[in-house]
């Protein structure tokens, strides 16, 4: 909403700063956007006055025109074909600031020979001056603007640019703001003056309204002027109207914007000679009726859609814009003026069924009171009747199948200290809610009612009263001190967050960056991850998707995580460890979907840094293991790896993990299709781990074990067992033998030194007792205990 | 005698500092401290001294002793540190090679100040917990006051996953305000929790507009908490984030489940309020939406407004982390640029 400040300074009247001003209602939730000052470039602009305008000696196209600026005169050649004699027209003397008709920039206005005659000044057009993108022709001013003076003080304009919440409708209009800074700055309102008395016949023999239904149509109000001279409005009509961003059209047409830009109430203007039957029917389009509105587009309706019609056909979309067959024109000399009030759903719903919304349909749709149609039928009537020669009928034609109630709020003592935790006196509350229009209808030591005025149509219950107060009064003068922290509260465990957080700062500490990416995912990315073009879950789908790569909510984390390692790939190389902690989601029938918390890490290209230290070593599938076996022994989870069958890993090369015989998460390396479709490197492992179940695994409390005060011996054991035997069948025995407290494996061999489909393990075991000293003899019986064990159970043998 | 003996230690003491090399060293311990030095014949030769003399002259001998001997300890360690490096082949390292490389792994930017947001609050007695991004119409909409065909729909332009026709229609929630209704439905106050996560918008995306974004919801409920106390946590909020000593301000504005409404926005770091692009020429920049539960909400919950009153907040990760660090595209968040994730 713009708001011309001379026109809003008119009903309040004033002499306060557009700061000011601006600052007062933002602070009060009437947001200024931006204050446009229109003129404030305009130095060396002044009103001229055209004396002479003679031929240019060289061009058929160029004149030269003498302007007459009050102190002196200029001869300038000028090219527009509408300047004449005896205008009055913007003036722009040598180093005015101008906006430059072909780079659209500001550049200062030079002398220049032009076709061999020195031109210095221009006479302007709107786009000159930065009011439209018109350089067509000149501007004409009304013959009354004193010569002379700067056009910024004729014609400049400072206009505030609200940005309004959708429960302060009455501020679409030049009065509800004026009421507001009324109220906020303490000024007094000077509202127009409305009451029509028409003459000649009543309206009532001119036309009839019906309303089919009640609840789409709250009321309607509607006059008929004779006589009417059809013509562009008066100039400062038509300044106004631009200046709140309005194109002046004709007189009958600005009429009906001036008085919703002033009231908030869309009006419209139907020529009456072309209505059927002289009947206005409020009712819903029938399927498949065909209407071509005011902007020339054919439009099919429904049964959703509210239109007005006359004795045999639509003539306007109710709210949202007239026709074509009833437009105001030339050869109008009879216009019913139409102020009606509609249900803002009904509006809503229209409008998004048309795809259309307008001046209009932007006022009734956050709900308007019907009374704004009664007192705006009445002034544009009477604008109507100055501007356009008009004679009304009598009597305002007016269908109100259910008045609306008055609104009492009641507002409780003490209810404005409880909600706001400030003391104001209950005078005090009581003159600021006067001040906005409440009137107080009855009050005693417990509570006090006020009525709402109809404007106010936010108003409903205590809670908006204490905002009016407090907002008046300023949200800038509530005290601030220290925050109580008094109150208890209900404890409710946060062990996933909590968990989160944790594991997101270990993988940050094992060296991987963390990413977030879209939870939205094309179906053909997720379609990829598995190379027979498999999805193991059908995912949810947006029904109203931006786009196709935004259409499924994302079953899998793996895609976006491959997408940005591929990405960042093409501009650098160097070892990538990235990992993303998100939700995956699984649809549940109509239900809500499972919000599964994933953590997905993906390794690909060198160990480290090109370095000095070391040669390359590409990563494999144990660095991702190493990395997921650092995360679990954090989280104080064991757990155990088996071959796994996750179809989008390389297989042999990926692994499940096991805790309690529940798959809690798999590591290995990406199968070669699927690197292929994301174009990462063949090299690239990932780990995925289900977090919630990674929690519930933990154990939480740590298993104590008293430290051995005995020494300890090392022994190192190489066996040879067959090339399928896993090291985790070995580690599993030798975990049986409780006088090992350590085993670390240093080498796996296999080649020429073993038989072939065999494989050795190098083993260092650790020997310590916790309750003495363990001799060389007793640690050689016991591996050769364990010796025996590993032979009967995976056969293996010593190796030689 | 004791006059021989403090020109031996002095002698000794000056030969010391001129050695350089630990067998210039042993030498010199040899000479001075030795069985055969000087000194040690001076304390074998005490006991032929009359008992009194005895103790006077093996006080002093014992004295001058101990001093060469520490001088000699202190001596030992630096030259056996500044030897080391002969030692191990003769050459200094380069200390400016680098090391072996730790790989470095970060948090995103905007975890990063989710979890500083959730301390301070956490420090001010409020819990963190989550929510679901998939929502019901009913606690997205309906339960926060905003109906089928409300005009404030308009604020929240929807990713649905059903009809939005349909009642009981599932969408990525528009804001995190879903979880006051689903906090309040589940525990009675009082109340102090803030809950963060992913939101959704239909939108074009460009520079300062994503589709998917971060907020962080709070809500506190108890028998007292008025708009005073509101403005004083959230205040205390925006030091601790931005500075103590940060301009903040507090104007009314319009969410439909609160109600009175507001906004708080800190003073403009870029130009200190006069007035620049980074804050549209206004001198602030917003950063929350907050105001008191509107009543309906709390009844709707259960809960008696007539006895409860609380405050609610929600505030933007993105735009907040935007402007702490100056990031000039808020895309870069979710591309997974190296360049841009390595900076924080
Ligand atoms: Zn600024």
């Amino acid at each position: 909403m713009r708001v011309p400040l001379k026109w809003l300074l008119e009903y309040v009247p004033g002499d306060w700063t557009a700061e000011f001003i601006a600052e007062r209602l933002t602070l009060a939730g009437i947001e200024v956007g931006a204050i446009e000052r229109i003129g404030q470039t305009w130095n060396d602009v002044c009103v001229g006055y055209v004396t002479d305008v003679q031929p240019h000696p060289n061009a058929d196209r160029l004149r030269l025109v003498t302007v007459d600026c009050g102190t002196s005169s200029s001869t300038v050649v000028c090219g527009a074909p509408n300047v004449a004699t005896g205008q009055r027209v913007a003036f722009a003397r040598v180093g005015a600031l101008l906006i430059d008709g072909h780079s659209g920039k500001p550049a200062s206005l030079k002398p220049a020979k032009i076709r061999g005659v020195l031109s210095e000044g221009m006479v302007c057009s709107e786009k000159e001056l930065g009011l439209s993108e018109d350089h067509t022709s000149t501007i004409e001013l009304p013959q009354d603007a004193p010569i002379g003076l700067p056009l910024a003080d004729y014609m400049g304009e400072v206009v505030l640019e609200l940005e309004l919440t959708p429960n302060r409708p009455d501020c679409l209009s030049i009065i509800g703001v004026a009421r507001e800074v009324a109220a906020l700055l303490g000024g007094a309102l000077r509202l127009p003056e409305v009451s029509l008395e028409g003459q000649g016949e009543s309206v009532k023999d001119m036309v009839t309204v019906s309303i089919e239904d009640g609840d789409d149509c709250h009321r309607y109000c509607a006059t008929v002027v004779k006589g009417i001279k059809l013509g562009p409005s008066p100039s400062w009509m038509q300044e106004r109207l631009k200046a709140s961003g309005m194109r002046p059209i004709s007189n009958v047409v600005d009429i009906t914007n001036y008085v919703m830009l002033e009231y908030g109430q869309p009006l419209h203007a139907f020529d009456y000679d072309t209505l059927s039957g002289r009947k206005i029917v409020v009712r819903r389009a029938r399927e498949g009726e065909v209407f071509r509105t005011l902007d020339d587009v054919e439009r099919r309706l429904g049964p959703g859609v509210l239109v007005i019609a006359d004795g045999e056909r639509p003539v306007g979309i109710a709210g949202i814009m007239g026709g074509s067959n009833t437009e105001v024109s030339e050869s109008t000399s009879t216009i019913l003026l139409e102020a009606a009030n509609f249900d803002r759903a009904v509006i809503r719903r229209g409008c998004a069924t048309l795809g259309l919304r307008t001046e209009a349909s932007l006022r009734f749709d956050k709900g308007l009171h019907p009374d704004f149609a009664y007192t705006a039928v009445q002034r544009a009537t009477m604008l109507l009747a100055e501007i356009c020669g008009g004679v009304p009928a009598r009597e305002v034609y007016d269908a109100y199948p259910a008045c609306a109630e008055d609104r009492v709020v009641t507002l409780p003592a003490g209810e404005v200290k409880r909600l706001s935790g400030m003391d104001i006196p209950g005078d005090e509350v009581n003159r600021v809610l006067e001040s906005l229009g409440f009137v107080q209808t009855r009050g005693d030591d417990f509570e006090t009612c006020f009525l709402v005025p109809y404007w106010r149509g936010d108003v409903v219950g205590p809670a908006d009263l204490v905002e009016d107060v407090i907002r008046v009064m300023g949200y800038d003068h509530i005290p601030v001190g220290t925050p109580r922290f008094t109150t208890a509260t209900v404890m409710v465990p946060a062990d996933l967050w909590e968990f989160k957080s944790r594991l997101r700062q270990l993988m940050a500490g094992a060296g991987f960056q963390e990413l977030l990416t879209y939870s939205l995912s094309s179906r053909e990315n997720l379609v990829l991850l598995s190379p027979d073009a498999s999805l193991a879950h059908e995912p949810l789908t947006i029904a109203n998707p931006m786009s196709r790569e935004m259409e499924c909510l994302r079953t899998s984390l793996r895609a976006s995580v491959l997408d940005v390692v591929a990405r960042n790939r093409r501009r650098e190389h160097g070892p990538v460890r990235v990992f993303e902690l998100s939700r995956v989601y699984f649809p549940r029938g109509k239900d809500l979907p499972v919000e599964a918390e994933t953590l997905c890490a993906v390794l690909s290209g060198y160990s480290e840094e090109v370095s000095w230290h070391h040669g390359e070593r590409p990563m494999d599938f144990y660095d991702a293991k190493g990395a997921l076996e650092y995360l679990l022994a954090k989280c104080g989870v064991s757990a155990g790896f088996i071959p796994g069958d996750d179809v989008g890993l390389f297989p042999g090369r990926r692994a499940d993990v096991i805790v309690d015989g529940e798959k809690l998460a798999v590591v290995g390396q990406i199968h070669p299709a699927v690197a292929r479709s994301f174009e990462v490197d063949a090299h690239t492992l990932l780990f995925e781990i289900d977090v919630a179940k990674l929690m519930a695994c933990m154990s939480g409390i740590v298993e104590y074990a008293p430290l051995s005060r005995f020494p300890y011996s090392e022994r190192d054991l190489a066996i040879v067992v067959d090339n399928d035997v896993p090291y985790a069948r070995v580690a599993e025995i030798i975990g049986g033998f409780d006088l090992v407290s350590r085993a670390s494996l240093f080498d796996v061999y296999r080649g020429e030194q073993i038989p072939p489909g065999k494989k050795s393990f190098a083993i260092r075991l650790v020997f310590q007792a916790s309750d003495r000293t363990l001799t060389d003899a007793e640690i050689n019986k016991v591996q050769q205990k364990l010796l025996s064990k590993l032979e009967s159970s995976v056969g293996a043998t010593l190796r030689s | 005698m004791a006059d021989e003996l403090d020109v031996l230690e002095s002698a000794a003491l000056a030969e010391l500092r001129e050695l350089q090399t630990l067998s210039q060293l042993e030498a010199w311990r040899v000479r001075y401290l030795g069985k055969k030095s000087t000194l040690t014949s001076a304390l074998r030769a005490l006991s032929a001294l009359p008992p009194e003399q005895r103790r006077t002259a093996g006080a002093h001998s014992n004295a001058v002793k101990a001093s060469l001997q520490s001088e000699y300890e202190a001596r030992k360690q630096e030259l056996s540190l500044s030897t080391i490096g002969e030692s191990i082949g003769g050459a200094c390292l380069d200390v400016t090679l680098p090391g072996r490389a730790l790989p470095i792994g970060r948090l995103h930017p905007i975890t990063q100040v989710i979890q500083e947001i959730c301390s301070v609050f956490a420090r001010m007695g409020f819990q963190v917990i989550d929510g679901p991004e998939v929502e019901w119409d009913y606690y997205n909409f309906e339960a926060l006051n905003i109906p089928q065909d409300h005009p404030a729909r308009d604020m929240f332009a929807t990713l649905w996953l059903d009809s939005s026709e349909d009642r009981n229609a599932r969408l990525l929630r528009t804001h995190t305000s879903p979880m006051q209704i689903r906090i309040m439905e589940e525990h009675r106050p009082p109340l102090r929790f803030v809950v963060p996560g992913r939101t959704y918008r239909y939108e074009a995306t460009d520079a300062t507009h994503d589709w998917m974004f971060h907020q962080v919801e709070g809500l506190a409920v108890d028998s007292d908490i008025t708009l005073r106390d509101l403005k004083e946590t959230l205040f205390e909020f925006c030091r601790s984030i931005f500075g103590r000593d940060t301009g903040v301000r507090f104007r009314c504005d319009y969410f439909p489940f609160v109600e009175p409404g507001g906004e708080i926005a800190i003073e403009c770091f870029q130009c200190r309020g006069g007035g620049c692009r980074l804050c549209g020429s206004t001198g602030w920049l917003e950063i929350l939406g907050t105001g008191m539960v509107h009543p309906d909400v709390l009844a709707r919950c259960g809960i008696d407004p007539s006895v409860y009153s609380g405050f609610a907040f929600g505030m933007g990760v993105e735009r907040i982390t935007i402007l702490r660090y100056g990031v000039d595209d808020i895309r870069h968040f979710y591309s997974g640029d190296f360049r841009f994730l390595r900076q924080f």
